[in-house]
């Protein structure tokens, strides 16, 4: 694996050719079908979903979808959902749970939308509600971060079973450019926050919030979609057979525990 | 987040404003008068202590601290504090957090941003957690996501009822991603609680924001608000820079909340007791017998 910083990793999945799920559906799945909409309010093209098969498993699909280019990002607000993209994806994870099919997440957002309507309509809610279902679904889950996770926009579809990230993948609490602004009142030290915020799949891994890596081609996923797409198929299909052999019970308290057990602190007793 | 954008500006007596730090160490007997933060009436600082910190002229309901709110809340010597002594670790060490944590529990003698236990409410057993703003702006990192999710266990454990009086500026940044995983902690956690059949109130206070909205505070069977407070999850300057005009007063208050269907009721801060006495009547839980 390569040696790069925050930042060199960060110029990597904002490199324009960077493969989006639009990419890497057709290359993973066979007969995906896209439901619409979270049948409250309408339908969110910042996070699609569906039923597939992958190597012969059904499974349901949920994903944030980066745009490959401005009308794309246009269609998809950049990756941004709404409230009813969250609810679009809770419906289809219930779903899934109800037909007893593993959820595959594919997280790459900036974060979510932050807007008048997004508040109206209950984005804390949303983001809150499926942290909480999630947590309780009777089906394996496995996320994993494609380029950007950023913020509960990113958690929200992270709550899972065994949490994966792209080998230049980053996962923060906010964007650099959210926690400059806020901690220094200067978006303009992006970079200098992307480099103390321990955002890398490696970070992660040593934080105990990633459990595995998944290898980039050399220079980043651009420079070989086929290549990745094989590095991601393997991890999946090893990753869902092992998940499904375990006992519901049993996966399930494994998925709280995973949770559980982070957090940095001391007691005393005086 | 992590702006105080509705800090309580108190007016000292000379006149000046407190700035920046200082707002948190001006809680001092010096300060003799209060100015609402929301409609700038100035009263005597005795007279607002005895309305239980509420604005008379526009009943913005002001932050307390969580021993005021404790102590107004919970039935006399009830309250039994869970994990008084956890400090958190500085895991992404990040310059600065330790000390910055240190004079903070100087001035506080708070540990974190969140005091949780058990106690009773006019005669009903629950377990209650209340946050304070003036820890960090109450952002969640590891011990307020470690302490809310022991209080929601024990809860589950012993079939109790659940108060949280909720008030923060979301995530704690200086935490990185450990913070923001105490969402799905604190969420799991009342998913259990909510599984076993038990009831879980949330009480937004001011201001509730962020990580939290987005977390455990929106999770109550119940979501009640105390009036004008802020309720929302992205912070106000956000949204104005991304919609590049300037939003309503009332956006993101407790009653555009309740409007918009996301806050069951307004409670004022002199019903509270009786409201949350009468809605653990109702569903037959915490009752102590003698």
């Amino acid at each position: 694996m390569s040696k790069l910083t925050a930042c060199e990793r960060l110029d990597i999945i904002r490199h324009k050719n960077r493969p989006t799920v639009n990419d890497y559906i057709p290359l993973l799945f066979t007969d995906f079908f896209e439901m619409h909409g979270d049948r409250l309010f309408g339908d969110d093209a910042a996070i699609i979903g569906g039923v597939a098969s992958f190597q012969g498993i059904p499974v349901t699909v949920i994903a944030q979808v980066k745009g490959r280019n401005l009308d794309e990002n246009k269609k998809t607000n950049f990756s941004m959902p709404h409230p009813e993209g969250y609810r679009k994806a809770l419906r289809l994870a219930k779903q899934a749970e109800k037909f007893h099919r593993p959820i595959i997440c594919l997280i790459d957002t900036p974060g979510a939308f932050c807007g008048v309507d997004a508040e109206k309509r209950g984005q804390g809610e949303a983001i809150a509600k499926n942290l909480m279902e999630f947590m309780m679904l009777k089906t394996p889950i496995i996320s994993i971060v494609l380029g950007e996770g950023g913020s509960g926009g990113a958690l929200a579809l992270g709550v899972c079973d065994e949490l994966a990230m792209l080998e230049n993948a980053l996962y923060s609490v906010i964007s650099p450019r959210g926690f400059a602004s806020i901690l220094w009142k200067d978006a303009a030290r992006e970079r200098e926050a992307c480099q103390i915020m321990k955002i890398t799949a490696q970070d992660l891994l040593e934080l105990g919030v990633c459990e595995t890596i998944i290898d980039e081609p050399d220079g980043g996923a651009h420079n070989s979609l086929n290549q990745m797409a094989e590095n991601l198929c393997d991890y999946l299909l090893e990753a869902v057979e092992r998940k499904l052999k375990k006992p519901i019970d049993v996966l399930l308290n494994e998925r709280y525990t995973k949770f559980r057990k982070i957090g940095e602190f001391e007691e005393f007793n005086d | 987040m992590l702006e105080d954008w509705f800090s309580v500006v108190k007016t000292r007596f000379n006149g000046a404003e407190a700035k920046g730090e200082e707002k948190a160490k001006s809680n001092v007997p010096s300060d003799l008068l209060y100015k609402c933060p929301r409609c700038g009436n100035v009263v005597f600082m005795e007279e607002f202590e005895n309305c239980k910190k509420v604005c008379s002229s526009c009943n913005y309901h002001s932050r307390l601290t969580a021993w005021e709110r404790i102590s107004i809340t919970v039935d006399k010597n009830s309250f039994c504090e869970f994990d008084k002594d956890m400090l958190s670790k500085n895991p992404i060490d990040f310059p600065a957090y330790d000390e910055k944590q240190k004079a903070l529990r100087d001035d506080t003698g708070l540990k974190d941003a969140v005091v949780t236990g058990v106690a009773t409410i006019r005669g009903y057993k629950t377990v209650i957690g209340v946050m304070d703003s003036r820890y960090m702006m109450a952002s969640m990192g590891s011990v307020v996501g470690e302490k809310i999710t022991r209080a929601i266990e024990y809860a589950t454990e012993n079939k109790l009822p659940v108060v949280i009086f909720t008030a923060s500026g979301g995530a704690r940044m200086q935490e990185g991603i450990v913070s923001l995983m105490q969402m799905a902690k604190t969420s799991g956690a009342v998913a259990r609680h909510n599984e076993a059949g038990l009831l879980y109130i949330t009480v937004m206070t001011d201001p509730t924001t962020g990580g939290v909205t987005a977390s455990f505070a929106s999770l109550g069977d119940i979501i009640i608000a105390e009036p004008k407070v802020l309720i929302g999850f992205a912070g106000r300057r956000v949204i104005e820079g991304t919609i590049k005009q300037r939003l309503p007063d009332d956006f993101q208050s407790s009653e555009f909340m309740l409007q918009a269907g996301f806050v069951d009721m307004i409670v004022e801060r002199n019903r509270m007791r009786r409201a949350l006495s009468h809605l653990f009547k109702l569903h037959n839980t915490g009752r102590v017998t003698k």
